[in-house]
């Protein structure tokens, strides 16, 4: 079962490998959304700083949507879906696999690049830390939600656009408590409450999606 | 030991076929024969549990394989119309990837033992998408060879793309494994010649109405 896990996760870090344009589209997506705010609103310190929270999130939660239409699709298009499907082990293991490996190709790098950006909107250093941590919680869950949805819309005709009008609704209470962490922190109150409801947001859909992701391709690929 | 019963496929609005049923035992190949869109394709589907049918059910070793699920699937092989080959990867890769999923341990020596079998000593390291067609079914193919062990295949379509040398080839090895004991369903629109095997046919036009 492990050796499943580590051979879909390293084939699909191996493929984002070989098809580095993919992945770096994502990350050049989030980078440039996140810079057009301060361009176009001006160099108002006070402004920018009230917005970096919300801008950084929204332009987070648009660059994984970005990335989730290919999580299957293209196993489905070549047929590695039906032997995943018809594997030794649960199917439940394999979307994890895929899950955690979409997560490191597309989540991570947004966690990583986020700071830097922040500085783009005068953010304190101190909120920083609050930033990237809520991203490194928040990003794994926009993962494990989007792959219900792109499992769900899997072989459909203009799948995409279902897909966002599926999955961004669903994308609203991350985004809320993820970006009023970094609000309440720089509001010099602590964001611990916010991060904790962030974790158990993790933990839940860590538990259940999986088991949601593997029943909706057992639809699609019906 | 694979057994179907008053199986019925229903595809959008139209029924493909209906009270189908059959039982084979080892050492026995199915043949589902038809004409496009004759339902050759679902019946597969149905029987490793891809699609469930609208009506009936499939036993394995008298259990149905929708109880039985991961228990079922380790003991078959399906190839289907889509080689499950990835472009990214070379073809020795594909070949351990797809094996590793279907729960077999399978290392560097035997993986490519089998694709020099199917004539792809050269093409191991190239990735799949300078593959040809029918060099890229060889190497989903290639997986049978290390598959001898499982007494169920279940094949769509095995010999499109291929060349002559191989068709023979895959006739041989489908020979051999029914030979051995185990079970071999297929679709073909070729004639096959599959030397000495209890050939079963089902023709799903015969049953259409």
């Amino acid at each position: 079962m492990l050796t499943a896990l580590r051979c879909v996760i390293n084939r699909d870090l191996l493929l984002a490998l070989r098809h580095r344009a993919d992945v770096l589209t994502a990350l050049l997506f989030f980078v440039i959304v996140v810079s057009l705010f301060p361009l176009g609103l001006g160099p108002e310190p006070n402004l920018l700083r009230s917005i970096a929270p919300g801008v950084i999130w929204v332009a987070a939660l648009l660059a994984s949507m970005l990335s989730l239409t290919r999580m299957f699709s293209e196993d489905h298009a070549d047929g590695t879906l039906e032997q995943m499907l018809l594997g030794a082990s649960p199917l439940g293991v394999i979307v994890v696999a895929k899950v955690t490996a979409h997560w490191l190709v597309s989540g991570l790098p947004l966690v990583l690049i986020a700071p830097v950006l922040a500085l783009q909107f005068d953010l304190h250093q101190s909120l920083l830390g609050v930033l990237t941590l809520s991203l490194l919680l928040g990003t794994p869950v926009l993962s494990l939600i989007g792959a219900i949805g792109a499992a769900l819309t899997l072989g459909l005709r203009g799948g995409g656009v279902l897909l966002s009008l599926l999955v961004l609704p669903l994308y609203v209470p991350v985004l809320i408590i993820g970006a009023g962490a970094v609000d309440i922190a720089s509001a010099g109150l602590s964001a611990q409450g916010h991060l904790l409801v962030l974790g158990a947001f993790l933990v839940v859909a860590v538990v259940f999606a999986p088991w949601a992701i593997a029943a909706a391709l057992r639809i699609s690929a019906e | 030991m694979l057994e179907a019963t008053n199986l019925e496929c229903v595809r959008g609005d139209r029924t493909l076929f209906s009270k189908l049923g059959f039982t084979l035992g080892g050492g026995e190949l199915l043949r589902v024969a038809g004409a496009n869109g004759s339902g050759k394709t679902s019946l597969l589907r149905i029987l490793c549990g891809l699609l469930s049918p609208a009506q009936g059910e499939v036993l394995w070793r008298g259990s149905s394989i929708s109880s039985l699920r991961e228990e079922y699937w380790k003991e078959i092989v399906y190839l289907g119309h889509s080689n499950a080959v990835k472009d990214g990867l070379t073809a020795l890769e594909n070949l351990m990837v797809t094996c590793t999923l279907a729960g077999m341990k399978v290392d560097h020596e035997q993986a490519s033992a089998a694709l020099r079998c199917f004539g792809l000593a050269e093409c191991e390291a190239l990735p799949a998408k300078v593959l040809s067609q029918g060099q890229r079914r060889r190497v989903s193919l290639a997986r049978l060879i290390l598959s001898k062990h499982l007494p169920l295949w279940i094949l769509d379509e095995p010999f499109t793309a291929l060349d002559a040398a191989a068709v023979d080839y895959m006739q041989t090895l489908i020979a051999g494994h029914v030979a051995r004991g185990a079970t071999v369903v297929l679709t073909t629109h070729q004639e096959v010649r599959i030397a000495s095997a209890t050939m079963v046919t089902i023709d799903l036009n015969a049953r259409t109405i």
